[in-house]
């Protein structure tokens, strides 16, 4: 290992950096600076199966050196890896059910469509139940918002449900109650506040779309008109509900038809991976762009926008801009296209540089282009895309306008404000908190933390005991959404049923179950409350049926709300605001964190070890920021290869008086004179994952600049943090064409342009001779430019596969377990390179480096060309691992997966194997479901189907990005796309023969810009 | 100086070096033979059970059919074990006073599962699944042996991964028409290499290279 001060002397040399990216052909990508710089210790982690410090012993490990320690661990491998056979099964029973309900099958899974809430948002899933526990979510076919498409977070969402740090019990200041003495203090309070209509009583909720649920509160405020209902919701569409009302006077709910756009522009909206309707735009944008044959016509995609997202990534054009001067550029464009009379130059010349084209662009495609404002920007923002897109002609073509879709479209902040006056005055007499965790995320100046301890009586419904309930004196457990029926509005208005597929593990109720307990109702069922309410909505003498259908199908049909045409008041608009100048400091950008949300999935290991879309960072947020402003605040890391190992410097940022410390990541790509920070960070009581991880910038977000602000102070201090980030980590060779591309104009030219340099053997070229694979052929195409890098495939895989957390630390040493990884890439100009992501599983070569080499036959070669592998076999030589090319193995050096905690049991898969320490695993094409449709053709008599096996990370792909099936099959779709010109194989040079192959990515750049 | 060894210390040094050779092979031998023991591998090892159930008297005695109770046999990888109601189709009328019995009627009673040790328990690596074996001409016999003469139940085979392989390897050996899936004493009406390879073609069963591929069991 490099002693400490070889550290300082290895600060990344740009120079070179640049020296490479001169020296290159314009098609080279690049996977980090380190790369590009080629650092001596870049090119010696190609070299390796793991990080140098994988390769350890301890806590603070050096690698395991002498002969002697050597002797000593095999010998003792040998004598323990011998001995653990020598064991007679223990004794096991069966328990069969008394009266077996009639649609189970013992071993065969039931799947149930049910929903997913995010900010009040429904998402719907399948949920598939294993003799009646949860254990893996997919998206819902039927569902508009999900068309059979699963986000990482409704990935992850089951384990959810088996966290043990949930809450379990009623609490009242720390003594276990029941709900029986919570309903007894509520009716009290309630009586005694009869007299002035419930005045004193205060409900908080965030973001209600259900209709059950907004028809309880109603009926709670008919019953005492003066009872207050707050929303807050952290990370809400507050400027998206502000900017309709600028623009059109009145709230609306937007959603896009990216089926019918040709021309899209993304003001600062990661609309591929982010929000109500990310699932559904980003299927209907890459069908868009699937080249095929004759079919080459493509979508294009503009993108301004601070930090890289998965949506910049696919752009054609990416402007970085900072989050403050998105507006200035949406003012040119509306200019450009005539909508506004707004400046036509300005200090920041690239903005007015290409609003030209684009506008021109937009023009030619009116009525099938597109303008998206992101959520996260001002009002303005969002009232000149409602502006250019009517003028545009693209309303009720590819935008859409309906009544919004919350219960209660009220301005948040204001409702929030109403309530902390309210405290301030005295007057709460009882602070009902249903979800939300607004101690903790709260606009800062606020101090919520003290300012609730004001109402008199708190109660807190939450899953985990968290900050907001440690400072009320009732704790409420909360149901998840697998428990307990409920119903939601999906991105469209779509009404989306929330059914449960388990009894509540806990003592816990639904935010139904409590509102409830306010009206003057008998206490009733969350299925009697929501099914009371569908009842009596509606009409028809056929409700049974109706009913049973809704819930089988996840969603109440004709739902979606009416569109209407709203128009675009003439004042609406005013006048752009002066530019902010920076005045030597930063922009400060605040987003929610593309994993945790706003905090609240903090206390998922899944989530948090998930490598986030571009920076592939987990377990942390940290400053983040462009090279060329980590080499102004002399933040380049100390070493900044291998993040995990070496640590990057603390910086400390100041903004309005606050300071917040926190480390830097250096992302290529992000806007200058910017820092993004991810909420949701530094929880102080999120549970035994989420506690004490990472950084809170709520510490620093005020109501005044929620989302964005110049202003910031950023110093560098002493300080050193170990970050885990995975994209330094299980590196390919980047000069050997991984990563390939063209655009669309010389792709059609030549077909070939994609793969220019790259070569691979004659397939004759070896000494064996060829297997003949009769039966099936399973093999994976991967379209390159589709995948939009969102990350999904790889907690779909970890959920599917029984794959174990190992924790940040063993991140950092490159331990992660994930059998998919999604790698970036960059192409060009560090400060606004090109993208492009690369998801990369076992590639299951056909002449398989990892097979010769196991000395036990732990790994070897299916008839139907799978590397198989084989744990019970395996001794961990890791022999395989260090031949892969790929370095898509994965060892458990530790005992990685929990055997103890009983809650942790049910999430697992019970057709995959549950792996212990030392052994070697990797990607096996899901074998298990492979083996299950096999088994289900075989018994019908007949083969199998195309569709009939759908792996994980395609099933859960929102842009069908990965397929799937039998290359023998000559009709099936991974035939079809390996005969395409786009195909290639990684590292075919090397006569590997991988089944899993990729369609290398096209874009579509606007010639006037690229001069 | 005086000699530290006695002269006869030659003689040990001699055994002991030998001794060891013998000794490793001993360990060998003794652990081949402990892991291929009816203790290890629990073969024709009866279970005790908590209600003695005898398959000897419902199978042979009564002729049930194999599906009566074990209801997924057909459609799932677990064969099914029945629930109390199954039992109590018939003991609600027959046997009602048995004491034996009366577990059945308590767990039917108190809604608690009746707990049943395992019989055939194949390691947690390995997937088994019975209904495609059904499906292609595998009879239950094959396997679980002569049940119907089992007063209590016991392992007929090893269910080692080499017993399991002589079945994969050469199919056409154990097979049998479907119609005599659950027969009791089935006798091939002929030669059985001849049935059993009419049957592999006829049945559609996979080549042995597909058969012995280790993702057909392991995964």
């Amino acid at each position: 290992m490099p002693s400490e001060e070889n550290h300082q002397e290895k600060k990344l040399d740009l120079a070179a950096a640049r020296k490479r990216l001169e020296a290159t052909t314009g098609r080279e990508y690049w996977s980090s600076l380190d790369d590009l710089a080629s650092t001596p210790e870049f090119l010696d982690l190609l070299g390796r199966e793991f990080p140098r410090q994988a390769i350890g012993w301890s806590e603070d490990e050096s690698p395991v050196e002498g002969r002697r320690n050597f002797l000593k661990l095999m010998g003792a491998s040998l004598a323990l890896g011998g001995l653990a056979a020598c064991t007679r099964q223990p004794t096991e029973h069966i328990t069969p059910y008394v009266k077996q309900p009639e649609e189970l099958i013992p071993g065969r899974p039931l799947f149930y469509a049910t929903s997913m809430t995010l900010s009040g948002v429904a998402h719907g899933v399948l949920a598939e139940s294993h003799e009646g526990r949860p254990t893996k979510i997919e998206g819902n076919p039927e569902h508009p918002g999900s068309l059979g498409a699963a986000d990482a977070r409704m990935q992850a969402s089951v384990l959810d449900l088996y966290d043990p740090d949930r809450l379990r019990n009623v609490f009242y200041q720390g003594e276990i109650r029941s709900w029986g003495d919570f309903y007894t203090m509520l009716r009290e309070v309630l009586a005694e506040r009869a007299g002035e209509q419930g005045a004193g009583i205060h409900i908080l909720t965030e973001t209600v779309t259900s209709p059950t649920l907004a028809d309880q509160l109603q009926k709670v405020q008919k019953l005492y008109p003066a009872v207050k209902w707050h929303q807050w919701e952290p990370a809400g569409a507050h400027s998206a509900r502000a900017g309709a009302a600028q623009a059109f006077g009145q709230p609306v709910n937007t959603y896009y038809d990216l089926a019918a756009a040709n021309v899209i522009v993304s003001l600062d909206a990661d609309f591929l991976a982010q929000g109500p309707g990310a699932l559904r735009y980003a299927r209907q944008f890459s069908a868009r762009r699937r080249v095929r044959g004759d079919q080459t016509a493509m979508n294009r995609l503009y993108v301004v926008e601070p930090l890289p997202t998965p949506t910049g990534s696919k752009a054609d054009h990416r402007i970085p801009l900072r989050a403050g001067e998105v507006e200035e550029f949406a003012w040119a464009l509306a200019t450009a296209l005539g909508v506004v009379n707004g400046p036509k130059s300005g200090e920041n010349g690239v903005i007015y540089q290409s609003v030209g084209p684009i506008a021109r662009d937009l023009q030619a495609h009116t009525g099938a282009c597109l303008v998206i404002a992101g959520e996260y920007q001002p009002p303005i923002v969002h009232a000149l895309a409602h502006a250019m897109n009517a003028s545009l002609g693209n309303a009720g073509k590819t935008v859409f306008y309906t009544d919004p879709i919350e219960a209660n479209p009220a301005d948040q902040l204001a409702s929030l404000m109403d309530l902390v006056s309210a405290l301030d005055a005295g007057s709460v007499d009882l602070l009902l908190i249903l979800g939300g965790n607004p101690a903790f995320n709260a606009p800062v100046e606020l101090g919520m933390r003290d300012r609730l301890r004001k109402a008199r009586i708190r109660a807190h419904l939450s899953s985990i005991a968290d900050e907001t309930s440690e400072v009320c004196q009732w704790q409420l457990p909360e149901t998840h959404f697998l428990e307990t029926w409920g119903d939601a509005r999906a991105f469209d208005g779509t009404v989306s049923l929330q059914q449960p597929l388990i009894e509540p593990l806990y003592q816990s109720r639904s935010v139904l179950q409590v509102v409830n307990m306010l009206t003057d109702s008998p206490l009733l069922s969350p299925y009697d409350l929501v099914k009371g309410y569908w009842a009596a909505q509606h009409k028809g003498a056929d409700f049974e049926q109706w009913w049973r259908r809704s819930v089988h199908d996840g969603v109440i049909a004709q739902t979606a709300l009416p569109t209407k045409t709203p128009v675009v008041r003439g004042d609406a608009l005013g006048s752009p605001a002066a530019p902010r100048p920076l005045g030597g400091n930063l922009e400060v950008i605040f987003r929610p964190d593309p994993a945790v949300y706003d905090g609240r999935f903090a206390n998922n290991g899944w989530l948090q070890e998930w490598p986030k879309p571009i920076t592939k960072l987990s377990w942390d947020n940290a400053v983040i920021m462009s090279p060329a402003d980590a080499k102004r605040f002399d933040a380049v890391p100390v070493d900044s290869l291998d993040y995990g190992m070496t640590g990057v410097p603390m910086l400390e940022l100041t903004y309005q008086g606050r300071t917040l410390r926190a480390p830097v990541f250096v992302q290529p790509g992000h806007a200058n004179g910017a820092v993004t920070l991810h909420l949701g960070y530094g929880r102080t009581a999120a549970g035994k994952i989420g506690t004490g991880q990472g950084f809170n910038p709520y510490g620093l977000r005020t109501a005044k600049a929620l989302w964005h602000d110049t202003g910031l102070e950023v110093k560098k201090t002493s300080g050193t943090y170990y970050l885990a980030v995975g994209q330094n980590q299980h590196v390919l060779d980047t000069r050997r064409h991984i990563y390939r591309s063209a655009d669309i104009e010389e792709f059609k030219r030549n077909p070939e342009a994609p793969h220019e340099g790259a070569e691979a053997p004659p397939r004759d070229l070896t000494l064996y001779p060829e297997f003949s694979y009769n039966g099936y052929a399973w093999g994976m195409a991967i379209d390159l430019t589709a995948c939009t890098g969102c990350g999904a495939c790889v907690t779909a895989c970890q959920a599917e596969n029984n794959i174990a957390v190992v924790g940040k630390d063993q991140v950092r040493r490159g331990r992660n377990m994930q059998w998919l990884r999604v790698d970036s890439y960059y192409n060009g100009d560090p400060n606004n390179p090109r993208m492009g992501n690369q998801p990369v599983p076992c590639m299951q070569c056909e002449n398989a480096p990892c097979e010769l080499v196991c000395p036990v036959q732990a790994t070897t070669h299916s008839a139907e060309g799978l590397n198989d592998m084989v744990y019970n076999r395996c001794v961990g030589t890791r022999y395989c691992s260090n031949n892969c090319p790929y370095k898509v193995r994965r060892f458990n050096f530790y005992l990685f997966q929990d055997w103890e905690t009983p809650t942790l049991k049910l999430v697992r898969n019970p057709d995959v194997s549950v792996r212990s320490r030392g052994v070697m695993e990797k990607c096996t094409y899901c074998v298990q479901r492979i083996n299950a449709a096999k088994i289900d053709a075989e018994r019908a008599d007949r083969k199998v189907r195309e569709g009939d096996i759908q792996t994980a990370c395609q099933a859960t792909c929102p842009t069908e990005a990965i397929i799937f099936g039998d290359i023998n099959d000559p009709n099936s779709r991974v035939a079809k796309m390996k005969a395409e010109k786009l195909n290639y194989a990684m590292l075919a040079d090397l006569n590997t023969r991988p089944r899993t192959t990729y369609l290398a990515s096209l874009r579509n750049p606007n010639p006037e810009l690229e001069a | 100086m005086a000699q530290i060894f006695h002269h006869s210390s030659n003689t040990f040094a001699r055994m002991t070096l030998y001794g060891a050779i013998f000794f490793v092979a001993f360990i060998g031998w003794a652990g081949y033979t402990l892991d291929r023991s009816h203790w290890a591998t629990r073969q024709h090892v009866p279970r005790e059970q908590p209600i003695p159930f005898s398959h000897a008297h419902h199978v042979g005695g009564e002729g049930f059919d194999c599906r009566y109770c074990h209801t997924s046999v057909e459609n799932s990888s677990f064969a099914g074990l029945p629930a109390t109601e199954i039992c109590m189709n018939c003991h609600s009328q027959i046997w009602r006073t048995s004491p034996t019995l009366e577990p059945v009627r308590e767990s039917y009673r108190t809604g608690q599962s009746i707990s049943w040790t395992r019989v055939h328990d194949l390691p947690d690596y390995v997937y088994f699944n019975h209904s495609i074996h059904v499906a292609k001409g595998v009879g239950c016999e094959s396997c679980h042996g002569r049940v119907d003469r089992m007063p209590l139940m016991q392992q007929e085979n090893s269910l080692q991964m080499e017993w399991c392989l002589n079945c994969h390897r050469h199919p056409e050996r154990y097979v049998r028409p479907k119609e005599f899936i659950t027969q009791m004493g089935y006798v091939p009406a002929g030669d059985q290499e001849e049935i059993g390879k009419r049957l592999v073609q006829e049945y559609h069963i996979q080549d042995a290279r597909t058969l012995t591929s280790c993702s057909t069991c392991h995964r």
